[in-house]
């Protein structure tokens, strides 16, 4: 009984650490991207607003198998041999909550840049300095961006099961885990296991959600 | 932005902490599903790893599936069931040895209505002309694994290639593992073949029963199969062939041969005297 909870507690902590992890590399990348989308005009500008909206709905199975090819020991960078660890799993996921992030951290930039752009441009900061100004503005859609990121993450399983491989113990996440017992005809126990993954990706981003409440409320006489 | 700092920080400790048991002693393993999801690795595996402080990480695929892995060097040890494709590995140079660990056997499962009336048969391909003649849904693994082969060997003899996409609606090809067939098949009344193993341990059979056994061509072999270091030179081949040998071994043998759901044995071990 000891070792299921032990293996339970294990995967849990690899789907949240896994999807966590995703998420702020993705975060990473999303917010000086997003706000960079708002305050820089380039040529191809416009391009990467439409694909970064375009990919909320890039399929995941299709990212896994795209990394899967990559990844593998005869493709491109096999050399790394990342297939089948968790590192394979983070690449996937953030690759897939990148998008998501970008795209509405660049719609709220988008709108403080009009409101504050020149203000802050008047106050001598060069358009790069603006990004974490800009960013600090939009704070609140920050945490928006990246509970969707971690929801978009913790849910996932195409990928997952394609570049983790579902192994025990090391890449077996909540979802894969589902799909499994699924697959062994254990409906209950995929039915039970489904219920907590619910109810902990809920009670993560009411958390986050609720400390940046407060902070935004504690913080709020210096916006 | 603390918080973003907060997150790097913990992605940091998370690869950190992922990263610990990839860099021990590991091999991959490429399976076929059945052995993963009957049970026997989960129950075998600790013993070999408790012995050696190897770790065996199993992907769990088709043998189809399982053998490409192999070919492309992402595993570095195959434990599959599919005489022919394993016979086609062998004969590329990929394998550079393959040893019977153990066999059981497959059974066509079906609904305890049984609308083709082939339940209590001993002969598999009289049962799949019935299935057929009845057009009694069918569900089929699609799934280039070495379940799928065997079926698609039964039908060869049976001389017949049922195939939905010529208007026969009672083959149900599913392109999945052997769970989600018998789902599938449960869920449908449907017959499928399966293989004892997966069969014994599954828990949602709901009005299926076994429909047809004992027929010798029903007999399913499992090998395991060791890298040829030319040609995979990445993999891990040395920890590869402790694991092998120890599977061939009398303990290993014993610890097939000794796993059992509700008190029946799922898988006879063969080392030594191959079936």
């Amino acid at each position: 009984m000891a070792g299921e909870l032990g293996e339970f507690l294990r995967i849990v902590e690899i789907s949240i650490g896994v999807s966590l992890a995703a998420t702020a590399i993705a975060a990473a990348v999303s917010l000086p991207m997003g706000a960079a989308l708002a305050i820089f005009s380039f040529r191809g500008r416009r391009l990467l607003v439409v694909l970064a909206n375009a990919f909320f709905g890039l399929p995941p199975v299709v990212v896994g198998l795209v990394l899967y090819l990559a990844l593998s020991r005869s493709g491109p960078l096999g050399f790394l041999q990342l297939l089948y660890t968790p590192q394979a799993m983070v690449i996937a996921q953030a690759i897939l909550a990148a998008p998501i992030m970008t795209a509405l951290i660049h719609r709220a930039s988008e709108r403080a840049w009009a409101r504050y752009g020149d203000e802050l441009i008047c106050d001598g900061a060069s358009r790069l300095q603006a990004i974490p100004q800009i960013l600090r503005i939009v704070r609140a859609d920050l945490l928006t961006a990246m509970l969707a990121g971690f929801g978009r993450t913790i849910s996932e399983v195409g990928a997952v099961i394609l570049v983790g491989g579902n192994i025990r113990g090391l890449t077996r996440t909540m979802t894969t885990a589902i799909a499994l017992q699924t697959s062994q005809g254990e409906l209950s126990l995929a039915l039970a296991l489904g219920a907590v993954l619910i109810g902990i990706s809920i009670s993560i981003s009411a958390t986050v959600f609720a400390l940046a409440g407060s902070a935004r409320m504690a913080g709020s006489d210096e916006a | 932005m603390i918080k973003l700092r907060f997150l790097l920080a913990l992605t940091a400790t998370v690869v950190a902490i992922h990263s610990a048991p990839a860099a021990a002693e590991s091999i991959v393993l490429a399976s076929t599903t059945s052995v993963e999801s009957s049970g026997l690795l989960a129950k075998i595996l600790p013993l070999f790893t408790a012995k050696t402080g190897i770790t065996v990480n199993v992907v769990a695929q088709g043998t189809g599936k399982a053998l490409d892995t192999a070919r492309r060097g992402d595993a570095d040890l195959l434990l599959v069931h599919d005489p022919e494709a394993e016979a086609q590995f062998m004969g590329e140079g990929h394998g550079i040895t393959r040893r019977q660990i153990a066999w059981n056997d497959f059974v066509i499962v079906g609904p305890s209505a049984d609308p083709a009336h082939v339940r209590g048969g001993h002969d598999s391909v009289a049962a799949l002309k019935a299935i057929a003649a009845a057009r009694a849904p069918f569900v089929s693994r699609g799934d280039n694994s070495g379940t799928h082969a065997a079926e698609l060997r039964l039908w060869k003899i049976a001389g017949l290639t049922p195939d939905m996409t010529t208007g026969e609606k009672w083959y149900r090809d599913i392109g999945g593992g052997m769970g989600q067939a018998l789902n599938a098949a449960s869920a449908m009344d449907a017959y499928t073949l399966s293989d004892r193993g997966t069969w014994l341990s599954f828990n949602n059979k709901g009005s299926l029963v076994i429909a047809v056994e004992g027929d010798p061509r029903l007999i399913n072999r499992y090998d395991v199969i060791e890298l040829n270091p030319q040609k995979h030179a990445g993999a891990r081949l040395a920890l590869a062939t402790i694991f092998a040998d120890w599977l061939v071994s009398p303990e290993g043998q014993r610890a097939i041969g000794g796993y059992q759901v509700n008190g029946e044995q799922l898988f006879n071990p063969s080392a030594a005297a191959p079936k």
